[in-house]
């Protein structure tokens, strides 16, 4: 699958606006893929991106381009080949 | 589990809509939100045909899409409305730069004449050079001040009639929430028009007054269009930074609370023994303000005199109430500055 950050979220992974992550099974969910994004990907700030175990507030989730509210939030599921787009809200406008 | 757009029956949901939950395909949501800020620009009867309008443009999300609403709109209803862009460009390196370089872009995009004006310019002073004299800690002070004023001198330049903001309906909530949080009872009573400044030359609107963040972002992503999305480089606001916080975790428990606190807002009575400023004009620059000087030329005097910090530390003897910035900018802070009025606020709802 592949994770996309924008909205100025990419400066906390590196700059780094796509990254391609292999899961170790057929389908993961939204929480789990924030626990790994945590401990794998996230260099800096990561108050920035994460509170509790879901993403900051402000934070928008797309899966497949589709709002993950329409999917269960944290239990929507993650299969291969699927995209996942993190899009902060929170700057200036 | 896929589901159908609740609107049309038709195509796939695409988003749930946080002011009223519905769940709508793309399609469904474009229209649905341009229906809205047309709604909303209508009903407050926000422009009249044949006017001039500068839509003030920093090359963000939020300005970005109300050029590109108000554009379509302007053609689709017939508002007869003759748009122009208008940025500021404070000279902050690393940050500006790029930005103004998006709506540079915006300016081919959508075939909208631009006008860029800079601080250097207006003040002789760009930020870079302000924040060497000053210091991090007051710099959006001067930044916020200078930036209202540069607007409206630009569209006065250009000879605008009317300008419109981006400002949507987070930020007014937020904006409410803070003037409560500072005691500013005379912004507190003013913050929540949708209109500014009518009494004067230049009017300003806010077409998004009631648009949520959440679905101009949702916007411009399925729209692909361009905005520049990196924070100013310079501290940020760190009190508006909390009320931001707050807000965005009452959104996420319950999507309505930024409309509610919008409502409530506008339904605050302001009594009458709240002592409410004069609005007049500054002696130097002639720009509307509420004391002799106006506060940019109390800090541009500061700073051309090496005494950068006149005008934001409270001192004797310069009166440092602030009527110049209204609540809306952004990054104004009036926090440090002592507002003078006497804080008596009666509510009624």
């Amino acid at each position: 699958m592949w994770a996309h950050s924008r909205g100025g979220l990419e400066l906390l992974f590196g700059s780094v606006k796509c990254h391609e992550v292999d899961l170790d099974s057929n389908e993961i969910t939204v929480e789990k893929l924030l626990v790994w994004i945590r401990e794998n990907l996230l260099k800096e700030r990561q108050e920035m991106f994460l509170k509790g175990k879901s993403v900051r507030p402000g934070v928008l989730v797309l899966i497949n381009d589709y709002d993950w509210e329409l999917m269960g939030h944290l239990e929507a599921p993650i299969k291969d080949k699927d995209s996942v787009v993190f899009i902060s809200t929170l700057h200036g406008g | 589990m896929v589901r159908q757009c609740e609107h049309c029956g038709e195509r796939r949901q695409a988003l749930r809509r946080p002011k009223t939950g519905h769940k709508v395909c793309r399609e469904c949501f474009f229209q649905l939100l341009e229906d809205e800020v047309h709604e909303t620009i209508t009903q407050n009867q926000l422009f009249k045909k044949g006017e001039r309008v500068a839509m003030a443009a920093s090359g963000g999300k939020d300005s970005t899409v109300l050029a590109h609403i108000l554009s379509e709109l302007n053609t689709r209803h017939d508002y007869g409305l003759d748009l122009f862009l208008l940025s500021i460009d404070e000279g902050i390196s690393g940050y500006r730069d790029d930005s103004l370089e998006t709506v540079k872009r915006n300016e081919v995009q959508y075939g909208i004449p631009l006008k860029v004006l800079s601080y250097k310019e207006l003040y002789g002073w760009t930020m870079d050079e302000i924040v060497k004299e000053i210091g991090r800690k007051n710099n959006c002070t001067f930044c916020g001040v200078f930036r209202r004023q540069a607007l409206d001198r630009g569209a006065a330049l250009m000879k605008a009639d009317k300008m419109a903001t981006g400002h949507n309906a987070d930020d007014m909530a937020e904006t409410i929430l803070l003037n409560l949080l500072r005691g500013d009872i005379a912004r507190l009573s003013r913050c929540t028009a949708i209109m500014t400044g009518e009494e004067g030359a230049l009017p300003r609107c806010k077409p998004f007054k009631y648009t949520y963040e959440k679905e101009i972002v949702m916007y411009a992503y399925f729209k692909k269009l361009d905005y520049f999305s990196t924070e100013c480089i310079y501290s940020p606001n760190a009190y508006r930074g909390y009320a931001r916080d707050f807000i965005k975790d009452l959104e996420a428990i319950r999507p309505r609370a930024i409309v509610d606190i919008i409502k409530s807002g506008e339904d605050f009575r302001i009594s009458s023994t709240a002592r409410m400023p004069v609005q007049g004009v500054c002696s130097r620059c002639g720009y509307i303000s509420s004391q002799k000087l106006c506060k940019a030329c109390v800090l541009l005097d500061g700073l051309n005199r090496g005494l950068p910090r006149l005008g934001i530390s409270r001192t004797r003897g310069i009166k440092s109430t602030n009527g110049v910035a209204d609540i809306d900018e952004k990054s104004a802070v009036a926090g440090a500055v002592g507002n003078g009025f006497s804080k008596k606020l009666s509510l009624e709802f």
